[in-house]
């Protein structure tokens, strides 16, 4: 257990980032902090933000574990950080360019054509078709694990509608009222100007035939999804409408959404529902969440989509252990953050390796998510090891296998005080006429002690996550 | 061949809907075996919507109708100058890299039976005897019988029945052909109905299979020919559905019916005229 990368105190010192926040920490006695904790969840309640990170469901009235404890990055790690993100998010809008193109990648053999073309989301119906600005992921998720002062990996990418940015925005909030002091005596980069710099990045797209101001507008799959609180929320925050697809329709060339003064044209529309759903006359057809005839309109200039169809074949856990290569063939540098180890188990060779090391890896769905459907080797019993070992044999082509990785801890309050936990991280970079990040992000922990299973859906919670301006 | 299409289709509502929205792939294919020489797609109080050109080639055209309206006409008709290429699709204009066209959906998915039709060929040797072997076998193994099959009738049910319609030959085909690592695709068109009595029907389907160095090339199980000058090609897809030439959906509570009548007529080209 010693090995873990401890983010606040290394041999025995504070480090420089966190210097501050010893003195705070020492100076709460346990009753304010009793006292504190019950008010931060009084104000979550009162906010109504509940439970549901990253599609994970689960019950949509329950609060997410809400941690106090700031997780603080220096000016200089973030910097680093920065380009990282920044270099990843291009070079992945730069293989979606290029796949639904002329497909230089598969070409030239840098990249498998099974894993491309026959991949699920992979959208036949969007070849040829470059979206406005070259842009199909406009908010790219970029799921981080600490394991040294200097080492970063990316878990997995997310281009389609990663969620979860509500609570990065919600957890400062609610620590600036709660803490105000520190907010005087550290200087911290302000997340605040996200939703406008999200706005900005929507209106940059928009589509060739928009003339005007573009009117951007959410598309939510309704107030039943488990995110429907972030769509409010962004919509708020930003001015603009919060649809349903049945508040749109196609007229001529171009979308409208139905308002009290008649109906009004639409120009961007960042959609939070799967590309299955957008249009029954191109997808499936059985879909009550679409807008019939988007997809016309789209590909032939009348409507920007936000993330653009198609997108998700960029984040797939298999096309993943690609991206340094696309940020290679794309961009000509070398990656600046670290890909995990991933064995592909459609590979005979890793599939071997994979079998034979089960109880020391973790085994996820390609396309798994929220913590669902995977195997962690280290924490699992005989049994479910076996029981994972047919699902991956009956098939192989489903499943990626990665080591366990030594996840950092930072102080978290605990009920016998501070204790450290484990914790990933999650920014939102923007791209549209320009690649943006806000300097922050999503800190989520694992409360359960030893784990490493930050999952809110598996006993996670979040922190408030700060950027230390130099 | 100088080939003349009427193609109507007439949508009934049994109570007015409030609006519909369709999506047209009603224009034929741009390639070296069709040229047009006219073509109009009117729909009855429709407006004309976005159009493109997609990844496949086809064109693709949106329309929308204002409602309340009970019923509508789609009314297709034009001129096309075919040549026989032997079923090749040469000189045309397309995107989707072949390898998309390897993927199971759900009426085209193999079972057991279908895949032993592909039995002791060899696709990587010779791609194109096996193409044409195997559009022989599903000719012999599923006998032409209208009203045998339905719309949703799978590859595999067609062949288990022993009978079906062009769309379950096309099927068949398709699911075979992917199994033995063949890219291939469903195709719609009209086809030049025969005096001798032959099978037809004007309105069509059959199979394209990607044959390594020569491209797509069409074979028609049903017919049992490769598609020649009395066929017109208009779009494709990855099974019948994902190459309707008519998506729709109306809005409101009526229900839908239909009516489809489609005339292909020949005039043979008088070369002296030509001049």
């Amino acid at each position: 257990m010693t090995d873990y990368f401890n983010e606040m105190y290394q041999g025995g010192k504070v480090r420089d980032p966190y210097a501050r926040l010893q003195g705070w920490m020492q100076a709460m006695p346990a009753e304010l902090r009793h006292m504190k904790q019950a008010e931060a969840e009084a104000l979550f309640r009162r906010i109504g933000i509940t439970f549901a990170v990253y599609g994970e469901g689960g019950d949509p009235d329950r609060l997410i574990p809400f941690d106090m404890f700031p997780r603080v990055f220096s000016g200089a790690e973030w910097a680093r950080l920065e380009r990282g993100i920044k270099q990843r998010a291009r070079a992945l809008n730069a293989f979606l360019v290029d796949v639904y193109g002329r497909g230089e990648i598969v070409r030239a053999g840098r990249i498998p054509a099974r894993l491309v073309y026959l991949n699920d989301a992979y959208e036949k119906a969007v070849v040829g078709f470059v979206p406005s600005k070259g842009v199909y992921s406009h908010i790219v998720g970029i799921d981080l694990v600490r394991t040294g002062p200097d080492d970063f990996f990316v878990l997995e990418d997310n281009c389609r509608t990663p969620s979860g940015v509500s609570y990065m925005l919600e957890n400062r909030e609610i620590m600036m009222r709660m803490f105000p002091d520190l907010f005087r005596e550290n200087r911290i980069e302000p997340v605040d100007s996200y939703p406008e710099i999200l706005r900005r990045t929507l209106a940059s797209v928009a589509p060739q035939k928009c003339d005007r101001e573009p009117t951007v507008v959410i598309l939510t799959p309704g107030h039943y999804n488990s995110a429907y609180y972030e769509h409010s929320f962004l919509a708020d925050m930003m001015g603009v409408e919060l649809v349903e697809g049945q508040d749109l329709f196609v007229e001529g060339e171009f979308v409208f959404m139905r308002t009290t003064e008649g109906p009004r044209r639409v120009d961007v529309i960042y959609r939070r529902i799967d590309d299955d759903f957008i249009d029954p006359l191109c997808f499936r057809p059985d879909s009550m969440l679409g807008v019939p005839g988007l997809m016309d309109v789209y590909r032939s200039g009348g409507v920007s989509i936000c993330s653009a169809p198609g997108a998700g074949v960029a984040d797939d856990k298999a096309v993943y252990t690609y991206v340094p290569e696309m940020i290679r063939f794309y961009l000509g540098e070398e990656p600046i953050l670290k890909n995990v180890p991933t064995w592909q188990c459609g590979k005979a060779e890793d599939l071997k390796y994979v079998l034979a090391h089960l109880a020391d890896l973790v085994v996820k769905e390609v396309h798994g998510s929220g913590g669902y459907g995977m195997l962690v080797g280290p924490k699992a019993t005989a049994e479910q090891v076996e029981a994972f070992r047919a699902r991956i044999i009956a098939d192989p082509d489903n499943y990626i296998a990665q080591p366990t990785l030594a996840l950092s801890t930072t102080p978290t309050f605990v009920a016998e005080g501070v204790a450290p936990r484990h914790v990933d991280l999650r920014p939102y970079c923007l791209v549209g006429e320009r690649v943006e990040l806000v300097p922050g992000g999503l800190t989520r922990v694992a409360l359960t002690e030893g784990s490493l299973v930050v999952n809110s859906s598996q006993g996670g919670g979040v922190k408030d996550t700060w950027v230390l301006a130099e | 061949m100088l080939l003349t299409v009427d193609h109507v289709t007439r949508y009934f509502y049994d109570q007015p809907v409030r609006a519909v929205v369709q999506s047209h792939r009603l224009r034929p294919s741009q390639f070296d075996g069709q040229k047009l020489i006219r073509w109009d797609v009117t729909v009855s109080d429709g407006q004309m919507g976005g159009g493109f050109r997609d990844g496949a080639g086809d064109w693709v055209q949106g329309w929308t109708v204002q409602g309340p309206v009970a019923e509508i006409l789609v009314q297709v008709s034009g001129q096309v100058e075919t040549s026989d290429l032997a079923g090749v699709l040469r000189g045309h204009k397309e995107s989707v890299p072949p390898h998309c066209y390897l993927r199971d959906t759900h009426p085209t998915t193999a079972d057991a039976a279908l895949a032993a039709l592909g039995e002791g060929l060899t696709p990587d040797t010779d791609a194109l005897a096996t193409a044409h072997a195997l559009s022989a076998r599903i000719s012999d193994a599923i006998a032409y019988r209208p009203g045998a099959t339905e719309a949703h009738t799978t590859a595999a049910e067609a062949l288990a029945l022993g009978e079906g319609v062009c769309q379950d030959h096309a099927h068949a085909l398709i699911a075979v052909a992917r199994c033995l690592g063949l890219p291939a695709r469903y195709v719609s068109g009209y086809l030049l109905a025969g005096d001798d009595g032959s099978p037809h029907e004007a309105s069509h389907a059959w199979a394209e299979v990607h044959v390594r160095g020569l491209g797509w090339v069409g074979f028609d199980p049903a017919n049992r020919c490769c598609p020649d000058e009395r066929y017109i090609r208009l779009g494709s897809g990855l099974d019948a559905q994902n190459a309707a030439l008519i998506r729709g959906i109306a809005r409101g509570q009526g229900e839908e019916s239909l009516e489809v009548s489609v005339t292909v007529q020949a005039r043979q080209i008088n070369s002296q005229t030509q001049q």
